[in-house]
């Protein structure tokens, strides 16, 4: 079976290479028969990375130690489920991960593409064979998981614990989807200078898998978030950590291609900047999959390190990254610019928006890269960290959020600011209320925590108010509202969501960071302790043992107002004996949308136990704003203007997706 | 506006984000980027006082105190001069005598180093990678503590 995997790799990178020629010379020589041969690669392309992806999990599985991956990343003992996620839980199984799911957005191009016209379809799955063939050639020359041990050693050397968690199963999944699925865009793009043309409908196609790929990155980056804050036992959930930084980046500028997208698909204004934005969003992506899997950083995420990886990487960077750049400096003036607009128009809003997020994505790469340029120029060595980010990031998204209930109230072309800001006033009064309650009546609140807390409910009510003035709130009968509202496009609920879910987040981080408390203090079993407002009571250390770990449980009574117990968290030191770790489990209760979150340090000489304990307000809504922005991207792509294959359900039954040259 | 008007004034507005962002960014990098040292780089660093570094270096064997409460101390050397460290809080999991360290803080007035965090690498093979650099340069690297 893992020879099986390696040889359907190998086939794999052999098609890659297939599809990067033929369909490209096809759409140049306007021959039909090779332009439609990118389909079926695409498609059995993806076959065969699923195969040996199948492969590889299968013998992780089954712990096959004679293969040295699996020797170095698994044990007998460990549950079925970590098993299986440690298939990608170390750098050659997560890169088969990534090629996999490149390969099957290549295979969604080739399924849903039937309506695309042939060129540009020959094209972008050209582009994303290219792709695909160098990051095969990378996996199989320095990072090939189907390597063999003779003779097969008898047991394996664990999986790391901190990856024993199911974040592990759901994280680096729907990362990749979100990171890779960027690179759909870079394909429509590359495919578009190839061919020197580029309309609307170019961007009703991109938007869609923009979409996808920004819902996925939400997700993936959300639950990042949360594992690092539960599993790290920090109590933090963002670092500023470059590894982090490289997943966010893409974000940012995803983020300002969704919004730039729109502006090209309805005015077809933009066209320029939508085409670079694409390009910059998967080269980000692509400096991210650099920065984690190059060993150059230090971080969880390193699993190991060999320069040659990092070469390999910097040269495929170094390719397509200059080379779409170059073609970009060499075609895009032959591209027309599109209509005009008023700077107070839905369209100057969104190039703000773009001004924004574009800026802030250039601050975020120059923190997150100035200590390597620094290293390499001068051996000082210096990190930049939090204070950096909240000195230049911060200021830049303030203005940001202030303006965006705006956005989607001004019309197209030109907008009536005044008229918006009448339909406004009664966020900006929730919004202000908001802040003279905290202000007044939240002891220790200063005055940046109530403006913070303001501009969130500005946020979450402009996003309200967006749906009510659509729907005709106040300026007809409540039936007919009733019936406009059912009938708003789903992209409105989908604009109005996301930015919902923006000001959840930015109402669950100013929560956390300007209320949040905590407390580091050494505790006997017996001892109480307060934080604001609600009591612990240490039981004491019980000894307990799990499938291949050992673990010291700190149980915490947490007592009711009357002294009764009104329930329990556990937080452990669990040591794992294979690779000779500790780590920490925090002990969480989530109380609303709050959280207790306590964690356990060493043990002193005397019996006692160092415990460090926060209280979180609001803390679960930073990642439920994630929840509900994914939200948001789903119900956008519902929308029936948007969706991609809408128009091939007119075809006749039984015609073939890849026969169908316009 | 004609398109001429137009593109300027998105340029124009371009630039200004631009010009205030690399403001802030130098700003920012001339006031808050923490610099790395060893013990023994410290005698030739002019540090202003309360300027916020980040020590690295090997946890002495034998100096780490547990006093009263959460409060942790314990000498950062490498091999050359030691620094003494206090931290408050919770040490990482992989925090041990004989194993590299990165501290972050500044010194206080007593001239003892009070780190506000102590980083970790999630790995048995725990060695920072700047901790590692900085003992090759100093010779004083055992390849055997190498992953």
């Amino acid at each position: 079976m893992v020879e099986t995997g390696h040889f359907a790799l190998v086939l794999a990178f052999a098609l890659a290479l297939v599809q990067t020629v033929v369909p490209v010379f096809g759409a140049r020589t306007g021959n039909h028969k090779m332009m439609a041969v990118g389909a079926p690669a695409a498609l059995t392309g993806f076959a065969l990375t699923a195969l040996s992806f199948v492969a590889l999990a299968t013998a992780y599985a089954g712990s096959d130690f004679s293969v040295e991956s699996v020797w170095e990343n698994s044990h007998s003992l460990q549950p079925l489920i970590y098993k299986i996620t440690g298939t990608w839980g170390n750098h050659e199984g997560s890169m088969l991960l990534w090629v996999l799911i490149l390969t099957f957005f290549g295979a969604l191009v080739a399924v849903f593409g039937g309506n695309l016209p042939a060129t540009l379809r020959a094209n972008v799955l050209a582009v994303q064979g290219a792709i695909g063939a160098t990051f095969f050639l990378f996996i199989l020359t320095t990072s090939n998981p189907f390597v063999r041990l003779n003779p097969a050693p008898i047991e394996g050397r664990d999986l790391n614990p901190i990856l024993q968690d199911l974040g592990l199963a759901i994280h680096p999944p729907l990362l990749y989807l979100g990171y890779v699925g960027f690179s759909i865009c870079f394909s429509f793009s590359v495919a578009a200078l190839i061919e020197g043309r580029i309309d609307a409908s170019w961007a009703r196609w991109v938007r869609p898998w923009t979409l996808v790929a920004w819902m996925f990155l939400t997700g993936g980056i959300a639950m990042g978030s949360y594992w690092a804050y539960y599993e790290l036992g920090w109590g933090g959930f963002w670092f500023w950590d470059p590894v982090e930084n490289a997943s966010f980046m893409p974000w940012l500028a995803g983020t300002a291609l969704l919004h730039s997208a729109i502006v090209m698909e309805k005015r077809s204004a933009l066209k320029i900047w939508t085409l670079l934005l694409a390009i910059l969003t998967f080269s980000l992506s692509l400096l991210g999959t650099f920065l984690v899997r190059s060993g150059v950083l230090t971080s969880v995420h390193a699993f190991a390190t060999d320069p040659t990886r990092g070469v390999f990487i910097l040269c495929i960077l170094t390719l397509f990254i200059g080379g779409s750049l170059a073609l970009f400096a060499l075609r895009a003036s032959r591209l027309t610019a599109g209509g005009l607009f008023h700077p107070i128009s839905r369209e100057g809003a969104l190039v703000l928006n773009n001004l924004f997020l574009t800026t802030a994505t250039a601050t975020v790469l120059v923190g997150t890269l100035y200590p390597l340029v620094v290293e390499a120029l001068s051996a000082d060595k210096i990190s930049v960290g939090a204070p950096f980010f909240n000195l230049t990031f911060g200021p830049l998204m303030v203005p940001l959020l202030v303006v965006v209930p705006f956005g989607p109230l001004l019309a197209w072309k030109r907008g009536d600011i005044f008229a918006i800001a009448q339909r406004l006033m009664a966020a900006f009064a929730a919004a202000l209320l908001a802040v003279l309650v905290t202000a007044l009546f939240i002891d220790g609140a200063s005055v940046f925590a109530a403006l913070g807390v303001g501009l969130a409910f500005w946020l979450i009510c402009g996003a309200l108010t967006d749906l009510a003035v659509k729907s005709g709130f106040g300026t007809v009968a409540p039936a007919t509202m009733l019936r406009r509202f059912a009938g708003l496009p789903r992209s409105v609920f989908g604009t109005a969501l996301a930015h919902l879910g923006l000001g959840l987040t930015t109402l669950g981080i100013v929560g956390t960071l300007c209320f949040g408390t905590e407390k580091i203090l050494s505790m006997h079993a017996g001892e109480t302790v307060e934080l604001s407002g609600h009591k612990l009571r240490f039981e004491g250390l019980y000894p307990a043992q799990g499938p291949n770990y050992s673990e010291d449980r700190g149980r915490f009574a947490l007592l009711g107002a009357d002294g009764s117990v009104a329930g329990e968290i556990t937080s452990a030191k669990r040591s794992y004996p294979v690779r000779q770790m500790t780590t920490t489990e925090s002990g969480i209760r989530t109380i609303g949308f709050s959280q207790l979150y306590l964690s356990l340090g060493d043990e002193g000489s005397d019996g006692s136990v160092v415990v460090r304990l926060w209280w979180k307000p609001l803390v679960t809504l930073i990642w439920g704003g994630g929840l509900v922005m994914m939200a948001g991207a789903a119900m956008s792509l519902l929308d029936r203007r948007l969706r991609v294959g809408a128009p091939a359900r007119r075809k006749p039954a039984g015609a073939l997706p890849s026969a169908s040259p316009q | 506006m004609t398109r001429k008007q137009k593109r300027l004034s998105v340029i124009a507005a371009g630039l200004g984000f631009l010009g205030v962002a690399t403001g802030l960014t130098f700003y920012a990098l001339g006031q808050k980027a923490s610099y790395f040292y060893m013990p023994a780089d410290l005698a030739t660093a002019s540090l202003q006082p309360g300027q916020r570094i980040r020590l690295g270096g090997l946890v002495e064997k034998g100096t780490v105190e547990r006093g009263h409460g959460a409060t942790v101390a314990f000498s950062v050397t490498d091999n050359q001069k030691d620094v003494k460290v206090t931290y408050t809080g919770i040490l990482p999991d992989l925090f041990r005598e004989g194993q590299g360290v990165i501290t972050e803080g500044s010194f206080g007035p007593d001239g003892i180093f009070v780190a506000d965090s102590v980083l970790a690498k999630h790995d048995e093979t725990y060695m920072p990678k700047e901790v590692a650099d900085g003992l090759k340069a100093k010779g004083v690297w055992q390849e055997s503590k190498s992953d």
